[in-house]
């Protein structure tokens, strides 16, 4: 048998042309007044996904959700589920359930009720209602809180119930509002794993909001950044992180570090850029950027070396000073001031307990990075 | 703080409560008096307890008061729980403010004024006055109290809790019953309360409005003060401050208990 985890390995169908939309959002905008909240976007979700939309709060993932719901209509453009136009259904006839960010567990109700709820509205015999209702207090560990009213469980159990109250109806999406936002640090990175194995459990289509990234990195199959109602990139991850396509997205996600610069030229497999203030950096992957154009080079703090001495045989190699040393335990951060005055970030793991090459502030430092470390962005 | 019983502090409280309690106090001990002399003690009696249930004009008048109490703030919780309803959901509709202005100049209003512009529209129409146009006058000023009280909870109520039975199914009828409802249900009752109360001692408003026939206690107890302050009055008096005292006590209990209770669930929350 496969593991959970081949089994997302293995699952990518938007690298599949034949792959089936199950969410298209079809250059969808949506405007407030003068405020445009969502700007003619367009964007496809795959069914059994775990779908996530990350960026600052306003930048339309919330108004987005909400479409998808049903409480709000876009002002111009279509969303399709499963093939079907959603306009004019309302939230009460969409195969789609939310669990809401303030919970919105109604407070008059005990947990079972609350959960049984929207089981009532589709008309199921009561006795099958009992039936999912103690399924679903199982799945979220709660059967010895059937009884207590909202008021009186933890946060953490608040959520659960949620949760359980919105996958109770087995909708086709689950559309999650920072679904994690409202509880503390330690128990929202074991909810993460709780929530991702449900969703593999129950096979079901999950769009999550969130404003943190962590979040998204650790659940998301993919993950849409967005920005002033526009998508700036949609891609699993890993490639958000390693090879972002946009300076918004290298910044938004993750610690960067940026060189401004012109293509120099570009040979049989290697671009030379030149830096605005002089340094010289060699890549193994220019793009498409064409000679003399201005670009930007990103580099993530990880993937830059520092030394004492020059390394010898590094394609790439700037110098200067140890500006700042942050020591945070399991790596040490290094801002490194370049001899041209720009400041590097570079961060170092700390394998060992003693690093027999201690740099502290003022030592004169050596920066180095392989052609194939960062990524040369044009836009 | 400092909590010493100094002189002035003694003073102070003293004379505040003398100045609140006092006429109240007097007219209850006077209602035990056995003297027919409203203002000479002549021994303890429960005489004029006994003789206000054989008079049967205060008790036609106390009937009177208890329907048009009861009706008036029953349509009046209606009315203005969906004012409020409206005020508070549909905020962007034209003249708004002038419409939310207008529900609650009643609160302000003169009774007087009230009083009188009722009575003329009354006229205007030929509607005989009796218990129909006190019943109607009632509901027009205590309205835009419900409605106040009912906004006010209206204002804090989390929308999502709509949202969310709307997302599992459940139309916006369906919705206002079944979550809407039960949730502002404690604001709405305590309107309906301060309707009750309100229609209960209002004098000028009813004596405009009324007519034969439907003599609400307050003006049967006026009238009869003007020709001179009997017990029975005290009497009858003394039964409404405790009816409207003990009310006043089982209210504050039960809010008492309901607070201490859910103190009690919220740390037996967390502590899991």
């Amino acid at each position: 048998m496969k593991s959970l985890g081949s089994i997302r390995r293995d699952f990518a169908p938007w690298n599949d042309p034949n792959a089936k939309p199950y969410i298209q959002f079809d250059k969808v905008t949506k405007k407030f007044g003068d405020f445009t909240a969502v700007n003619n976007l367009s964007l496809t979700i795959f069914e059994r996904e775990f779908f996530a939309l990350l960026g600052a709060s306003g930048c339309g993932k919330s108004t987005l959700l909400r479409m998808l719901a049903g409480f709000e209509e876009p002002t111009a453009g279509r969303i399709l589920l499963d093939g079907q136009d959603l306009r004019g259904i309302p939230p009460y006839k969409r195969p789609v359930n939310m669990m809401f960010q303030s919970y919105a567990l109604f407070p008059h109700m005990t947990v079972e009720k609350n959960i049984a709820f929207g089981l009532k509205q589709e008309g199921m015999p009561g006795p099958d209602v009992e039936k999912r209702v103690a399924e679903m207090l199982k799945l979220v560990k709660l059967e010895q809180f059937a009884k207590r009213k909202p008021h009186q469980l933890s946060g953490g159990q608040r959520q659960r119930v949620a949760l359980a109250r919105s996958v109770a109806k087995r909708p086709k999406v689950l559309l999650l509002d920072e679904p994690l936002g409202a509880l503390d640090k330690k128990l929202r990175e074991e909810t993460q794993f709780e929530l991702m194995d449900l969703q593999q459990e129950l096979g079901l289509t999950f769009v999550v909001v969130t404003h943190d990234q962590e979040e998204a990195m650790t659940m998301a199959d993919r993950i849409a950044i967005m920005d002033k109602g526009e998508v700036m990139q949609v891609a699993t991850p890993a490639e958000i992180y390693e090879a972002p396509t946009s300076r918004f997205v290298a910044h938004f996600v993750g610690n960067v570090n940026m060189f401004e610069g012109k293509v120099a030229e570009h040979t049989a497999n290697a671009t030379r850029i030149t830096g605005a203030t002089g340094a010289q950096i060699v890549v193994d992957n220019g793009g498409n950027a064409a000679a003399g154009s201005d670009i930007v080079f990103a580099i993530r703090p990880e993937k830059i070396k520092v030394s004492s001495k020059k390394p010898a045989d590094a394609v790439n190699a700037l110098e200067g000073e140890v500006y700042d040393v942050a020591y945070l335990g399991d790596m040490t951060v290094f801002h490194i001031r370049l001899d041209d005055g720009q400041i590097v970030r570079a961060s170092a793991l700390n394998a060992s307990r003693v690093t027999e090459d201690p740099l502290t502030w003022n030592d004169r430092a050596w920066v180095s990075f392989r052609p194939d470390a960062g990524v040369v962005l044009t836009r | 703080m400092n909590s010493t019983w100094s002189r002035f502090n003694i003073t102070s409280i003293v004379l505040g409560f003398a100045f609140l309690y006092l006429p109240i106090v007097l007219l209850i001990v006077f209602s035990f008096n056995e003297s027919k002399l409203v203002t000479v003690w002549g021994g303890f009696s429960t005489k004029w307890y006994v003789s206000l249930f054989h008079n049967q004009g205060l008790m036609d008048a106390t009937w009177v008061t208890a329907r048009v109490g009861v009706i008036s703030a029953t349509v009046a919780t209606v009315l203005g729980t969906l004012a409020a309803i409206t005020l508070t959901r549909y905020t962007r509709f034209r003249g708004r403010v002038l419409f939310s202005g207008m529900v609650f100049a009643p609160l302000v209003m003169p009774e007087v004024i009230t009083g009188l512009s009722l009575l003329l529209l009354f006229v205007a129409v030929g509607l005989d006055r009796g218990f129909f146009t006190v019943t109607l006058a009632h509901i027009t000023f205590t309205m835009c109290f419900v409605a106040v009280v009912v906004q006010s909870r209206l204002v804090s109520f989390d929308r999502s809790l709509e949202e969310a039975a709307m997302d599992l199914g459940a139309p916006p009828v369906k919705t206002f019953f079944q979550i809407t409802l039960p949730v502002i249900l404690p604001a709405i009752i305590s309107g309906w309360m301060l309707a009750f109360t309100l229609s209960l001692d209002d004098l000028v408003i009813a004596s405009f409005s009324s007519g034969p026939g439907a003599t609400t206690l307050p003006m049967k107890i006026y009238s009869q003060v003007r020709l001179g302050v009997t017990p029975e009055i005290n009497a009858a008096c003394t039964i409404l401050i405790a009816v409207v005292a003990i009310g006043v006590i089982i209210a504050s209990i039960a809010n008492k208990r309901r607070e201490i209770q859910r103190q009690l669930d919220e740390q037996a929350a967390q502590r899991g």
